[in-house]
């Protein structure tokens, strides 16, 4: 049984308030049967170091990603994953982690490749409840183990490939990088390792639209009126474009997906998750530097 | 392969548990990464920032007059895995010789095994700080 909408006012305006609930929903839901609160960090440790009670935790790194291909985990392993945290095919999944959210919308995609229909995230994330003095645990929840059914990943409708974005230039991109790495000045994100690009740039014809723009102080997404002065005002995206989004490897560019899928209401968004770490590294693919956009 | 003895002994001990258990392993030594002195806690501009950390780690290393060698680590409480990157390093090698740090194998991090349990990925700060730290040194000691 999915749990209640939160009817917060600010969530009420996006085109998707059911993809999101507010510090003092969870705060009242908390022990709801039919609900499980899912912590996803950048940090594999942060979690034990105190979480949300009975939040389960799941590790991007070691868990959604396939050990040995690059790709996600297959139908069978989420199935496990799932079903050890207690989370049931109908469940209510509220997803939260640190930096903005920036690991808990990669969980949420990776969730919706699987179709999984009722996930949220906690608007502020982590930062959000422990700046408000919320109460945080390190016990550890024992659920009790569900079933939850092998279902297929469905890597048409939300995900791009290589191959889709060949055939996509031209139509609308939405590189969520820092300015450096789009103009290709810096083979990296600012401050983190170096993951192997041989060549700098950006795909032709991608905007430039950093994924914490997004984010307000406080961790929590902009505004509806705000995100929409960004994405369809200023860079003059729509509703009804079809939109590819990537960043390095896949995870800032789903925070863009969630914003411009759930939040705006866009019908066709697509996450490229090979990303730069693979564009940048293909032979004889377009490739764009500096500031300009560049034709496809 | 040799190690100062406080570094080989955090290798046994890391070798000696499962995967889990070196997650908590690592959250303790997280814990014990000491705060720094009172000369440093002001003058985070006169550290060396490792950029290739997940979080904001910074870094400064000292060699007294008989050549050993003291660090110094600052890292935000909301980064516990660079945290315990830093607390490894601190307790392998703090008060070392100098000659023993740099010869401490730039690749000793993957007989702590974590590989599986952090991910290759976040590991490469910890080879980062130890390349930082033998600069440092050498600089020092030159």
């Amino acid at each position: 049984m999915a749990l209640q909408n939160d009817t917060d006012p600010k969530l009420a305006a996006y085109a998707h308030p059911e993809r999101l609930v507010t510090t003092p929903w969870l705060a009242d839901n908390l022990g709801t049967p039919g609900l499980v609160v899912v912590e996803s960090d950048e940090d594999v440790l942060l979690y034990d170091t105190g979480h949300i009670p009975g939040a389960v935790k799941v590790d991007w790194h070691t868990e959604l990603n396939d050990p040995v291909t690059r790709d996600y985990v297959d139908g069978a392993r989420f199935a496990e994953i799932c079903g050890e945290r207690g989370i049931g095919r109908d469940t209510t999944v509220v997803i939260y982690g640190d930096r903005n959210n920036w690991w808990a919308t990669y969980a949420l995609w990776v969730f919706s490749l699987f179709g999984h229909a009722d996930v949220r995230i906690l608007d502020g994330g982590r930062a959000k409840w422990v700046a408000e003095g919320r109460e945080m645990t390190t016990e550890q929840p024992k659920p009790e183990v569900v079933e939850y059914p092998v279902v297929e990943r469905d890597d048409t409708a939300i995900r791009a490939f290589k191959d889709d974005v060949l055939a996509h230039l031209g139509k609308p991109l939405v590189d969520v990088r820092s300015p450096g790495e789009y103009s290709g000045e810096l083979l990296h994100m600012p401050d983190y390792p170096q993951e192997g690009a041989v060549r700098g740039g950006h795909i032709p014809g991608a905007a430039s639209v950093p994924w914490a723009r997004a984010a307000a102080e406080d961790a929590t997404f902009k505004s509806r009126e705000d995100l929409s002065a960004i994405y369809e005002q200023e860079q003059g995206l729509s509703p009804s474009d079809d939109v590819v989004a990537y960043c390095r490897i896949g995870e800032r560019s789903s925070h863009t997906w969630f914003v411009l899928t759930h939040l705006l209401g866009f019908e066709h968004v697509r996450n490229y998750d090979g990303s730069w770490t693979e564009w940048g590294n293909a032979v004889r693919v377009p490739i764009v530097q500096g500031a300009e956009r560049g034709q496809a | 392969m040799s190690l100062p003895p406080q570094l080989e002994e955090l290798v046994e001990d890391f070798a000696a548990v499962g995967p889990k258990d070196r997650l908590q392993l690592l959250l303790e030594l997280s814990r014990e990464l000491p705060e720094l002195p009172e000369r440093y806690a002001d003058a985070a501009d006169t550290m060396e920032q490792v950029h290739e950390c997940q979080s904001p780690l910074f870094l400064a290393v000292e060699v007294d007059d008989d050549k050993h060698v003291h660090l110094f680590f600052s890292a935000p409480p909301e980064a516990p895995t660079t945290r315990g990157f830093a607390s490894i390093m601190h307790t392998g090698l703090d008060g070392e010789p100098a000659a023993e740090v740099l010869a401490v194998p730039d690749d000793f991090y993957v007989a702590l095994g974590l590989a599986q349990a952090v991910s290759p990925l976040r590991l490469r700060g910890m080879s980062a700080m130890l390349s930082r730290i033998k600069k440092q040194v050498r600089a020092a000691t030159g």
